[in-house]
């Protein structure tokens, strides 16, 4: 039924075979006995609840608030505003200098009278309890001095200005060629705007910190993908030295990239900790995360395709107009795949924002190409059909020899073998080419198909490995594990290296004590850690030879260490082997430690030589109810090519999370920003709709062997995103198969759909 | 311009007042708060919060506690018991990840409040295993990778052991093709159906279907 087909991946292209394998998630039993503790759920002697209250207008400054009944009311024991909150700086500009400095940049709350955005943070009330906390936060009064505010994205296009950058650095505009005369001569044109709405990240953990100072050191339990930009962040807010916070997040209930920098909650909690001089916790509500934890911007994409009538492309255009906030730019790289995609002599991409009185976007799983790939990866479908060509054989027609853009060969790219591999498995012949053909009963059947692309990032990391007299590994590195399986994987690298078994490795994680990562985001987790790790345990193997070449209590004293090799729990020398644990006993009783790094990939030779992408196809097949319009998934299959798969089964789950991510965009997904008030109107999991299990259909995974030696060191590409990169467009071009409606504003609700059914008689 | 005066959540402080002062004590006679420092720069002692003694039986364990009434079963468990394995996703019901079980029921444990669960048999993600033995289901849920961050998974396993006694009893649902049938065969779309109250949002649903039909099946 859901079975994965990964027997590609071999795991025994390593020696110890045990990178690749599908075992089960180390912190698995954990999880499902409640014993993984995550942010809010840490105890502390004395520790008081926070409560946050939000504006109630979207732009104004606060010309009053009383504070007096709250104070009063029972175990309160602080009430803070921005009257009385201890100072930070000003927020700063809207546009950074650099890009790290997105990340890094001060934070504060409640350190002025203005309000920026709805819900932005007013007051915190801390008392003995939770209860009394947000019982007395009902209690203050606020009255608003409300200034007009600009909500609406379509309404003010005239305001739309190019940043400086995108997202990630990327330029904002590029130009290969001629677009505009390629495409006034083209035989064969598209040209179509998309909507892509407001969507949100709802891990499901709301954000929360419990914050405690001991002295003049701040230690932060919180919920973080990237601790050095936690700590980074919350020292520049607190204007003290980052030595003296700690980030603890060993657990984190899923971020998304909404918890890759420091809100309100961290902020507030080591503000009141401060006052108070005792911990304090505080989390976001659900409702609260809307406004105060980030988003992805509404946006209007127009893709123009230029084509030959035999299909091949001669331009290319995708131009994209988001929302943004007036006092804090985020502009996604959402046209920045169109460059890589497909071959065309006449590319243009470019990014527009139109600046909203609202908080600032983040970044949400697989920015850039999960509205980006939405809206192009259905063009590629229209002009498909205008052609009167199989999607598939356009893609292929159009499949380059080499990055269009930059001109330099690809690391590895296997689209063309995932199109193919997956038509097969999928049965695409069976695919009717005429939309609305297709009927079981009442119901329209369609298939659709998309493309999948997603550039592989490398980050600065250092790793820590330490193995002990008996044989113990420890490693130790300040990357998270959101879900993604970093814990298990990085097992695996650690006890493949060594040749031990997993039950010998401890990996501990989420502790900015330990090496600095570049965490989890941007799906470089796996390849940045890793690949830290994998040379660190290198290191710790290279000092272990040496010394039981040279110890006098060596068994392998005096071995020719060019034959050296660690598996089975031994190391072998030539013909000897001693017993690890054995060996290390004798020649090191307190053990041996190393570290390992890799620099981050802009900087590496290997990442301006060549392209680097993951790539893959996405199937869907859907039905559609001819006479209510009901869209039900069906079936999806992904075929994968995305280096080494490090471990079958997370990374399976990671491919079929984001394809359902995929499912959310093209059906469901959409927060709506209210134009006259600025908040969002359907700001709970009630009204704001997340894929639910009912909506899954069955799903089908494959990876491609693949091992791409110019990535890094474990030949790894990032998964975490690939699954999002085209999912929903393969929905919606199975939409239109099934239908003959093409709906270009996304999410494909079934009131969308229905009016333009065709009638079919009973 | 507009003047806007506004006054958010809950108001009725009458609620609050004219208690006997108590201490908010953890079950485990851990005090909740120390007195507050000097430096405070709010008013001074606060009044205490007024609480009542409630007995509860969670996992075959009785616990006493003094509590504010208004404490909801979840943030009795998480803040007051030390069973932070049951999670607060929304507050509101909506994501399913308090689901614990209540005389073999599962429930939100976010929407309904500790003082009406006295006598009640609760049992929590942290009451289902024995010792080192894990629930079927919660193996089934590694062996299946039924989950990623983890944060849902208590309230989906907790949901699964009630929707599966659910099935075992006969209820129907809305995928049952016959709802007056006599047994339910539990099938992919009746697990779909039945397991749609938990929110998964890293959508690890078809490891849990596949999870759920492996523990029916043991079962």
């Amino acid at each position: 039924m859901t079975e994965t087909k990964t027997s590609e991946n071999r795991p025994s292209e390593t020696r110890n075979g045990i990178i690749g394998r599908p075992i089960d998630r180390i912190d698995g039993p954990l999880k499902v006995t409640g014993g993984a503790t995550y942010a809010y759920e840490n105890a502390l002697e004395g520790t008081a609840f926070g409560y946050i209250l939000g504006a109630a207008v979207a732009k104004g400054r606060i010309a009053e608030i009383d504070t007096a009944e709250a104070e009063r009311a029972p175990a309160v024991l602080l009430v803070m505003t921005h009257r009385n909150a201890p100072a930070q700086p000003d927020f700063g500009p809207a546009v950074t200098p650099t890009v790290p400095e997105v990340f890094t940049r001060a934070r504060p709350a409640l350190n002025s009278e203005r309000v920026r955005y709805y819900d932005e943070p007013v007051a915190l009330v801390v008392a003995e309890t939770f209860e009394a906390a947000r019982a007395a936060a009902g209690l203050i009064r606020v009255r608003y001095d409300e200034e007009p505010g600009v909500y609406d994205l379509s309404g003010h296009m005239a305001d739309a200005y190019a940043p400086k950058r995108t997202n990630a650095g990327f330029e904002t505009d590029s130009v290969i060629g001629d677009f505009e005369s390629a495409f006034a001569a083209a035989p064969v044109k598209i040209d179509a705007t998309y909507r892509t709405p407001f969507e949100h990240h709802n891990p499901m953990e709301p954000h929360a910190t419990l914050a405690a100072w001991s002295g003049n050191e701040l230690t932060i339990h919180t919920s973080a993908q990237t601790l050095a930009n936690f700590r980074a962040g919350v020292a520049s807010t607190l204007r003290i030295p980052p030595e003296r916070v700690r980030i603890v997040s060993p657990f984190i209930g899923g971020g998304f990239g909404s918890k890759l920098i420091a809100h309100a909650d961290t902020i507030l909690a080591a503000l009141a900790a401060q006052v108070l001089q005792r911990p304090v916790k505080i989390a976001l509500t659900r409702q609260q995360m809307f406004a105060n934890a980030g988003h992805r911007a509404e946006m209007i994409q127009q893709v123009r395709l230029g084509a030959a009538t035999d299909g091949r492309l001669t331009g290319i255009a995708h131009d994209v107009w988001a929302a943004t906030s007036s006092f804090e730019e985020y502009c996604e790289q959402t046209a920045v795949f169109a460059r890589s995609l497909y071959a065309a002599p006449n590319h243009a991409t470019r990014h527009r924002l139109v600046p909203l009185d609202i908080n600032r976007g983040e970044w949400m799983r697989s920015p850039g190409e999960a509205p980006g790939m939405l809206a192009f990866e259905c063009a590629m479908d229209e002009l498909a059909e205008r052609l009167g060509l199989d999607p598939i054989e356009l893609r292929i027609r159009n499949e380059p020899a080499q990055d269009p853009e930059r001109g330099v060969p690809f690391s590895t790219r296997n689209l063309v073998t995932c199109m193919e591999e997956g038509a097969r498995r999928f049965g695409w012949q069976r695919r009717n080419p005429t939309p609305g053909s297709t009927r079981e009963g009442r119901k329209l059947i369609g298939y659709g198909m998309a493309a999948a692309i997603r550039p592989n990032y490398i980050g600065a990391a250092t790793a820590r490995v330490a193995i002990d007299r008996d044989g113990r590994v420890t490693a130790r590195l300040d990357m998270t594990d959101i879900g993604t399986g970093s814990y298990t994987i990085l097992t695996q690298i650690a006890a493949e290296s060594l040749g031990l078994p997993i039950s010998s490795v401890k990996v501990e994680l989420g502790d900015s004590r330990f090496p600095r990562t570049a965490g989890s985001g941007g799906s470089w987790g796996a390849a940045s850690a890793g690949s830290a790790l994998h040379n660190a345990c290198n290191a710790l193997k290279e000092r272990i030879l040496e010394a039981a070449q040279s110890s006098e209590a060596s068994p392998l004293r005096g071995a020719n260490a060019t034959e050296a090799s660690f598996a089975d729990s031994e190391v072998r020398i030539g013909q000897r082997s001693a017993s690890l644990a054995d060996l290390i006993r004798r020649i090191a009783p307190d053990g041996f430690e190393a570290e390992g790094s890799v620099a981050a990939g802009a900087v590496t030779q290997s990442y301006k030589a060549y392209s680097q992408h993951s790539y893959g196809a996405h199937f869907a097949e859907i039905a559609v109810d001819c006479d209510t319009g009901e869209i039900r998934m069906r079936r999806m299959l992904a075929v994968m090519g995305a280096g080494r798969i490090l471990n079958a089964k997370t990374a399976r789950s990671q491919i079929i999370g984001g394809m359902t991510w995929g499912i959310g965009a093209a059906l469901m997904e959409q927060t709506v920003l209210d134009p006259r008030y600025g908040h969002f109107v359907n700001h709970d999991l009630a009204e704001y709709h997340v894929p639910i299990n009912g909506d899954v259909p069955e799903m089908e995974v494959v990876f491609l062997e693949e091992h791409d030696d110019k990535a890094n060191p474990l030949g790894a590409k990032g998964l975490g995103e690939l699954g999002v990169c085209g999912a929903g467009a393969a929905v919606a071009n199975a939409i239109y198969n099934a239908t003959g409606v093409r709906v270009r504003e996304f999410p494909i609700t079934l009131d969308k759909v229905l009016p333009a059914l065709p009638v079919i008689a009973i | 311009m507009a003047k806007t005066d506004r006054r958010s959540g809950p108001t009725r402080r009458t609620v609050l007042e004219g208690g006997v002062a108590t201490g908010v004590l953890l079950a485990t006679g851990i005090p909740v708060g120390a007195k507050p420092a000097d430096s405070v720069t709010a008013a001074a002692l606060p009044t205490p919060v007024p609480t009542m003694p409630m007995s509860l039986r969670i996992n075959a364990r009785d616990f006493a506690v003094e509590l504010d009434p208004r404490t909801t079963l979840l943030d009795a468990l998480r803040n007051h018991l030390g069973l932070t394995g049951s999670k607060k996703g929304c507050d509101h019901g909506q994501c399913g990840a308090c689901t614990v079980l209540v005389g073999g029921r599962r429930i939100n444990s976010c929407l309904t409040l500790a003082a009406m669960h006295e006598g009640d048999e609760i049992t929590t993600i942290e009451g289902l295993a024995e010792g080192d033995r894990l629930h079927p289901v919660q193996a089934a849920f590694v062996a299946r990778d039924g989950f990623q961050c983890g944060y849902c998974t208590p309230g989906q396993i907790c949901s699964a052991v009630g929707m599966l006694g659910e099935a075992r009893a006969g209820w129907p649902s809305h995928a049952s093709a016959d709802v007056a049938a006599a047994s339910v065969a539990l099938t992919d779309a009746e697990i779909r159906e039945r397991m749609s109250g938990n929110i998964c949002r890293c959508a690890a649903y078809p490891n849990i279907v596949a999870a759920i039909r492996d523990a029916a099946e043991e079962a």
